[in-house]
């Protein structure tokens, strides 16, 4: 057989790593896909109790939202900061993009515990049900890309010599990929639930 | 601290304390085994904990054909009593059993057996015919491998511990809903399909990662043998559809644990959701069970007439077409919902053009036989058994695709016999071929011809015995699921007939397990020697049966559509080949221990024993965090050792 395309390079593993990343991603965007579709089929079936436009503060999800894109700011910066080979720096923006996560979710319990206590919880109405699902999945998410972040960051102060590895990098790319993608998810779930939300009634 | 789980659960009547008992027995019979032989040791780590596709492969076949025994009993249960249960006679299945089995039975069936034949399948012959050494992420393939078992062993705690659904195989709310399942049965359904749908889902991610990134050097795309196409479309539908499904299940689990209004009646909930998201779903699932069984097809159509496989790039767009077709019709499966003329014309002419690349798929099929040199072995059987089938369930579908008839035979018992049709003679029928055709590349020797012809020509005949009645009987206006009728109504005698048909399928299974048997027992005379035994044209049959660990000593290249043939056609003088070192992945324990723990978190989950689910949890993410501070999860076959196993397989040729 031919011979030349013996001598080509086969496969590479970052490459498929990455590949099937970005195709869990895709996954992770039809699981999203069909929550929103949910919401927006729900929306307006609030059984009497209040509409989004009753419930949602403008200000603090705003908020929310500056401080999320922050973080995947700091994310990539991070990201940069391990290519070239910067541990402590990298470290500090991981530091930082973990507190911003951390503060997001806080922000988001909050709400979640201040629409409890009103007696607006998911059992109110088909629109609270949806709401609290798909705003809480990406709450969720974000609880997972914590944990993620703590889990290299502990790695890397453990990291023995200054170089990251191959498979660390190609970790922390992955890790980043998912930060953004949560960001994205975030900005369609502000769209759609909230700015729509507030201008529905 | 037990949740809702106490003694009663334990409570049963005969019937099932028999299903008990055969669980128990087959259960205690395997440890008692394994401990008295001193195998434990052996299938640690030789099965539980391996890496190899090969092997995974065939522990899915395992569980699926354990499911498939399960899933065939109750199909006999439900035909018995359908047959006994006219006017005076209730027969010996109280309703809320009869409603059990029929949700088991298709439950099982279709997550649990046909899934299980395919993945089973993929895992063994997708590498080998693009010329990989393996898949792509192979630890994920036993985390997949795992969980699709913790679901399945959910499915049969539930006849052990409790109940199972009663509410149809796939649990149509409000009757799944709190109110009128108040029990665990539904909750043990959700689960352990979620569980298995994760597995489903890493399971089709990596596939689609082996088949674009691990193909040999020269296999373009449109170079690739059908087979891996099928699987292509088939993991893209798993990549877009098992997302919807963990999305559904999970909103039916949180009406059902905290209290949420999705899918209830009131508080604004929408029933009709739930179907539109299931079926989203579940008419792309048909699909992903049915390509892969087409890609057998081909294979099998193209070698046992020694002839290049007909309109192979018709073949590749008609796959293309349905994949894409599938996610469009998925509104056929409530045409009655009342959505509207307009909204029924148009899934009523989807449905009915996907009929088109489906008829293009069965000419070439015949035009590949056509004027080719047609050896009737087994395989080829259940392909002709197929087309016939196939072509009637076919024909039933375009004609229910027209709403206005629809509405006539909607939730029929024709129905029923329409997806059977397609399902057994489409599905089935295909991986039953595919088995019997690559049953020699994974053992080493064939299986038995006579035997598995018996096997077949019972099956089809008990098949058409089994679901002609039903065809009639539908159109008559029996519905599904009656576990009684009135005997004014003249459908007894159909019944009986299908019955018989029943027990003609049962027949047939015995002749397979006879056949399995009677071929491990032969194995010396049945050994494939060549490697090669049904003239093979497609890369797989170019490497020593049993394919070794590594599965190609040497980095197949690739410059035909049918390399292998062509090679042999060649027939170019061997050189001497130079074998270098090959990396294979280590074993590792991980992935069955994911799968105990997600066995934990639904178990925790069905019986609300929270402590339980958060353990399952937490084992589970640290499972996967312990996994990623490997960093060097492969271990070396040296040259030399390569060597050394294939000198050996050159050995056994002579």
């Amino acid at each position: 057989m031919n011979e030349t395309l013996a001598e080509t390079p086969v496969n590479e593993n970052t490459s498929k790593t990455t590949f099937g990343f970005w195709l869990y991603l895709m996954t992770d965007c039809v699981l999203f896909a069909s929550l929103f579709a949910t919401y927006a089929v729900l929306r307006n079936n609030t059984f009497g109790g209040p509409g989004g436009g009753e419930l949602f503060s403008q200000p603090v999800v705003l908020t929310e939202t500056i401080i999320l894109l922050t973080s995947s700011f700091t994310c990539g910066l991070a990201v940069l900061a391990a290519r070239a080979n910067n541990k402590r720096q990298m470290l500090f923006y991981f530091g930082l993009t973990f507190l911003l996560g951390a503060t997001f979710l806080f922000m988001e319990l909050s709400e979640f515990r201040s629409l409890v206590i009103e007696g607006n919880s998911w059992r109110r109405s088909g629109f609270l049900s949806a709401f609290f699902t798909l705003v809480g999945t990406h709450g969720l998410h974000i609880t997972v890309g914590l944990i993620w972040i703590a889990v290299m960051m502990i790695r890397t102060l453990k990291m023995r010599g200054r170089k990251f590895s191959e498979t660390s990098l190609k970790r922390l790319l992955m890790l980043s990929m998912f930060w953004h993608f949560l960001d994205l998810i975030w900005i369609f779930i502000f769209t759609f639930v909230y700015l729509m939300g507030g201008v529905q009634l | 601290m037990l949740g809702r789980l106490n003694l009663e659960a334990f409570q049963h009547d005969m019937l099932q304390t028999g299903g008990v008992v055969t669980l128990l027995v087959i259960g205690l019979g395997a440890v008692g085994a394994l401990t008295y032989f001193k195998k434990w040791r052996w299938l640690w780590t030789n099965w539980l904990t391996t890496l190899d596709p090969k092997k995974i492969g065939v522990m899915y076949l395992l569980v699926a054909t354990g499911m498939l025994l399960r899933g065939v009993m109750d199909a006999a249960m439900l035909r018995g009593q359908q047959a006994l249960s006219s006017g005076a006679n209730q027969g010996f299945l109280d309703s809320s059993h009869f409603q059990q089995i029929f949700s088991a039975h298709g439950t099982i069936m279709i997550f649990f057996v046909a899934m299980g034949f395919m993945f089973g399948l993929i895992n063994l012959i997708l590498p080998l015919q693009i010329g990989a050494r393996d898949v792509a992420f192979p630890f994920l393939n036993s985390v997949g491998f795992w969980l699709f078992t913790a679901g399945m062993l959910l499915i049969n705690a539930s006849l052990i511990v409790g109940e199972f659904a009663a509410a149809g195989w796939l649990s149509y709310p409000p009757l799944s809903g709190l109110e009128y399942s108040p029990g665990v049965g539904v909750d043990y359904w959700i689960w352990s399909l979620q569980i298995a749908g994760v597995g489903s889902l890493l399971a089709g991610i990596n596939f689609i990662v082996t088949i674009l990134k691990m193909r040999a050097p020269g296999m373009t795309l449109m170079k690739m043998p059908i087979f891996a196409w099928s699987v292509l479309d088939a993991m893209i539908l798993v990549a877009f559809a098992f997302p919807i499904l963990t999305v559904t299940l999970t909103l039916l689990a949180l009406d059902r644990l905290i209290g949420t209004h999705f899918f209830t009646s009131s508080f604004g909930g929408n029933p009709m959701m739930y179907i539109n998201l299931i079926w989203a779903w579940g008419h792309p699932e048909v699909y992903i069970l049915i390509l892969p069984a087409f890609g057998v097809f081909s294979e099998v159509v193209a070698t046992m007439s020694k002839k290049r496989l007909f309109g192979y790039k018709s073949m590749v767009y008609a796959l293309g077409a349905i994949t894409l077709l599938s996610f469009l019709v998925w509104l056929h499966h409530f045409l009655t919902m009342g959505a509207g003329a307009n909204v029924n014309a148009f899934f009523g002419i989807m449905t009915a053009i996907i009929a088109v690349p489906t008829g293009v798929k069965v000419f070439n099929w015949l035009l590949t036989m056509y004027r080719g040199r047609i050896h009737l072995h087994s395989p080829m059987l259940w392909f002709l058994g197929f087309v016939v089938t196939f072509t009637i369930g076919g024909a039933a579908g375009v004609l229910m695709s027209v709403p206005a008839i629809d509405f006539q035979v909607h939730n029929s018992l024709f129905l029923v016999a329409h997806f059977h049709t397609m399902i057994i003679g489409g599905v089935l029928f295909g991986y039953f071929a595919g088995f019997t055709y690559w049953f020699p590349k994974i053992f080493g020797f064939k299986l038995h011809e006579g035997l598995g012809k018996c096997a077949f020509w019972l099956w089809f005949s008990g098949f058409i015995l089994a679901f002609v009645p039903l065809y009639i009987l539908g159109l008559m206006g029996a519905t599904r699921r009656l576990d009684h009728y009135d005997a004014s109504m003249g459908w007894q005698g159909l019944f009986i007939v299908a019955g018989i048909g029943v027990v003609l399928i049962l027949a047939g299974i015995g002749f397979q397990v006879l056949q399995l048997i009677v071929s491990i027992g032969m194995r010396k005379w049945n050994r494939d020697i060549s490697g090669d035994p049904w003239d093979g044209r497609t890369l797989e049959w170019s490497v020593p049966s049993p394919a070794p660990v590594y599965n190609f000593a040497i980095q197949p290249t690739v410059d035909d559509r049918d390399p292998f043939w062509a090679t042999k056609q060649a027939a170019n003088k061997p050189t001497k080949p130079k074998y270098t070192d090959i990396e294979v992945p280590r074993n590792t324990g991980l992935g069955i221990i994911i799968g105990g723990f997600a066995f934990l978190v639904g178990f925790g989950f069905i019986w609300h024993i929270w402590w339980l689910a958060i353990l399952g949890i937490l084992g589970v993410i640290t499972t996967v965090i312990i996994r990623t501070t490997d960093e060097h999860p492969e271990y070396t076959i040296t040259a030399k050792e390569v060597a050394r196993i294939e000198a050996e397989a050159k050995s056994r040729y002579a």
